[in-house]
């Protein structure tokens, strides 16, 4: 089995959030980066997990990025997975990404390709679904449990109220949250192997971007805590009630 | 023409799907257009209401293939109507269903796609939507540059706009739907939960609160406010709460109109999931807890004795209003 798992690069969750250039971009000073969290600590571990299972299993860790994607990549590598690609291109629109994706994965033909739910920066939620259609595969989206037995994929996912567990034997594009697997931190062994795995660049196919980012904006600040004394508590139900029109 | 799709479950048309019907109405009449619905499948409920939020008409495939969900049939179903429509702009709600959705939808007409969208958009130079981004940390304006759009409406994001004395009608359409290879074999319902993202009011829970078994005191609270539950990650983590609970960065994001923190420390990656809520209030015994820079109003005590006094003091205002 050939699985393809897709890597992003975010800002680590604690990095500063500000922009330049006439609130046009985001501002980098500083930023440390990191894999996207659902990428790494559910599509990537459930993907080693499964080789771990059966050893002939080939992992690829694919992204589209920048030059500057690579330690993220190697970071990625570092966890586990076989080789990596990155398609030279830069990742603002999720359409095009989607489409670079599909170009890699149309000549390598996995039999499973897992991605996060979204990424923690630009939130789209968009890539997987995106992907599955361009591939004409069933997409499986906030999945929450992923197992193999033969050709069958037995998987669970979140709907409104509560989960759906469903089967299929085909490829599948399935995008991990929280349950997939569990997080968990390289180790030594795997950072030097790391150093040594194939990490392949490939240039961007032609393909359209649909829409593009005009400004960003923070929002306003809150006015400031109203506190009220424990020994009050009617007074913050009268708050809210009147106040805040919130109950 | 505006197309929204009409999301259903149970029988029943969500909250999140009222909205994004109100949602489409009003890019309607900005744009001078007609909104149309587009339902999949059967429903017992009376569609011919959801004219009291300005839907016009719903084109109905009822396919007997639709009545279980698999997102690339359903994907190319809703692609394959919204071209023979002729639909311009095409709103989902950016719940469960809509991010299995939209995103597919997209990639087949070639339509550029704003997910997390919760504004109309500015039409006055081209068509920019305002989304959530950085886990609601800022927002992006987004420039959809296709002839059409799509755009996923964050739930709680839109009012929902009824009242109007107009019913819809149901147009039903033929489409050609190609089976699907997925298999649905169970299906878990947490009964009685009230939805997390389409809720009012959350209740949240934090380490503050030691262990699951001291869970009554916030269950009960939420109860009586007719309150979704949430925790934060590492209750999540602890398996104190189910995972679908964590909200945050990394779990779910919410923007109820009342968001409660009880024993949470307030980390940026839990404030970014929810700092989007109209009015947030925290308990915390601790003065010096970075969410009560978040929170609107605050309570500094032990959540313990806090949380049932506050429980007893809204039954007593429900009770005298
Ligand atoms: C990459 C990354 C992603 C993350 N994503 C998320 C996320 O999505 N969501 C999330 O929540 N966290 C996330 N975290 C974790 C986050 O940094 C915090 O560790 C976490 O939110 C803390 O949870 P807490 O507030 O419940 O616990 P604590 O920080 O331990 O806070 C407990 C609070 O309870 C108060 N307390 C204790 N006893 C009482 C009492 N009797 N009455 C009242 N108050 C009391 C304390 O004063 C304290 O403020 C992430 C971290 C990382 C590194």
């Amino acid at each position: 089995m050939k699985i393809l798992v897709c890597i992003s690069k975010t800002p680590d969750t604690t990095a500063k959030i500000a922009f330049t250039d006439g609130a046009k971009k985001f501002d980098e000073a500083g930023v440390q980066w990191i894999i996207n969290p659902y990428d790494e600590w559910y599509a990537l571990v459930r993907a080693i997990e499964l080789k771990e299972k059966d050893p002939s299993v080939i992992i690829h860790l694919l992204t589209v990025g920048l030059a500057d994607a690579e330690p993220i990549i190697r970071k990625a590598l570092a966890l586990g997975g076989d080789e990596a690609i990155r398609v030279n291109a830069d990742s603002s629109d999720s359409y095009y990404v989607a489409a670079q994706i599909a170009a890699v994965a149309n000549t390598e033909k996995y039999d499973l390709i897992f991605t996060g739910k979204e990424t923690i920066d630009y939130n789209g939620a968009s890539v997987g679904g995106m992907l599955a259609a361009i591939l004409d595969t069933p997409y499986l989206s906030l999945v929450t449990s992923y197992s193999i037995e033969g050709n069958t994929s037995t998987i669970t996912r979140e709907i409104e109220g509560g989960e759906e567990v469903l089967t299929v034997n085909s490829t599948v594009v399935v995008s991990c949250q929280k349950g997939v697997a569990e997080q968990r931190i390289p180790n030594m062994r795997g950072i030097m192997a790391a150093r040594t795995k194939p990490l392949k660049v490939l240039e961007p196919s032609t393909a359209d971007t649909l829409t593009s980012i005009e400004s960003f904006e923070l929002p306003a600040p809150k006015a400031g805590v109203k506190l009220v004394s424990a020994d009050n508590v009617e007074e913050l139900v009268k708050l809210l009630h009147e106040e805040a029109k919130a109950i | 023409m505006v197309l929204v799709y009409i999301d259903h479950q149970d029988n029943q048309i969500k909250k999140s799907t009222l909205e994004a019907i109100s949602y489409g109405a009003a890019v309607a009449a900005q744009l001078g257009t007609e909104v149309h619905g587009l339902l999949l499948g059967t429903v017992t409920e009376d569609i011919s209401t959801l004219g009291q939020y300005n839907l016009k008409n719903i084109y109905q495939i009822s396919d007997a293939s639709l009545s279980n969900f698999d997102a690339q049939v359903f994907v190319k179903t809703i692609a394959a109507a919204a071209t023979k429509v002729g639909a311009t702009t095409l709103v989902f709600s950016h719940n469960q269903t809509g991010k299995a959705l939209s995103a597919g939808v997209s990639a087949l007409l070639k339509a550029g796609l704003v997910t997390g969208a919760i504004a109309l958009p500015n039409t006055s130079a081209g068509f920019v939507v305002k989304k959530s981004v950085f886990s609601g940390k800022a927002f992006a304006n987004v420039s959809i540059t296709t002839a059409v759009k799509i755009i996923a409406i964050s739930p709680n994001s839109y009012k929902v706009v009824g009242g109007a004395a107009t019913t819809a009608t149901t147009t039903p359409l033929e489409i050609t739907v190609t089976p699907g290879q997925v298999k649905i074999t169970a299906l878990n319902k947490t009964s009685g939960e009230i939805s997390l993202t389409e809720a009012d009011i959350v209740v949240s829970g934090g380490r503050g609160l030691k262990g699951p078994e001291n869970w009554g005191i916030l269950l009960d609270l939420a109860k009586e406010l007719g309150a979704a539950t949430a925790c934060s990650r590492p209750v999540g983590d602890a398996h104190w709460r189910p995972h679908h609970e964590h909200v945050g960065q990394t779990g779910v994001q919410v923007a109820p109109n009342l968001y409660i923190a009880i024993g949470i420390s307030g980390a940026i990656q839990h404030l970014a999931g929810v700092n989007r809520s109209k009015t947030i209030v925290v308990i915390n015994k601790d003065p010096e807890a970075p969410f009560f820079k978040a929170a609107d109003y605050g309570i500094v005590g032990d959540a313990f004795e806090v949380v049932p006094k506050l429980t007893e003091a809204i039954k007593k205002m429900k009770a005298s209003a």
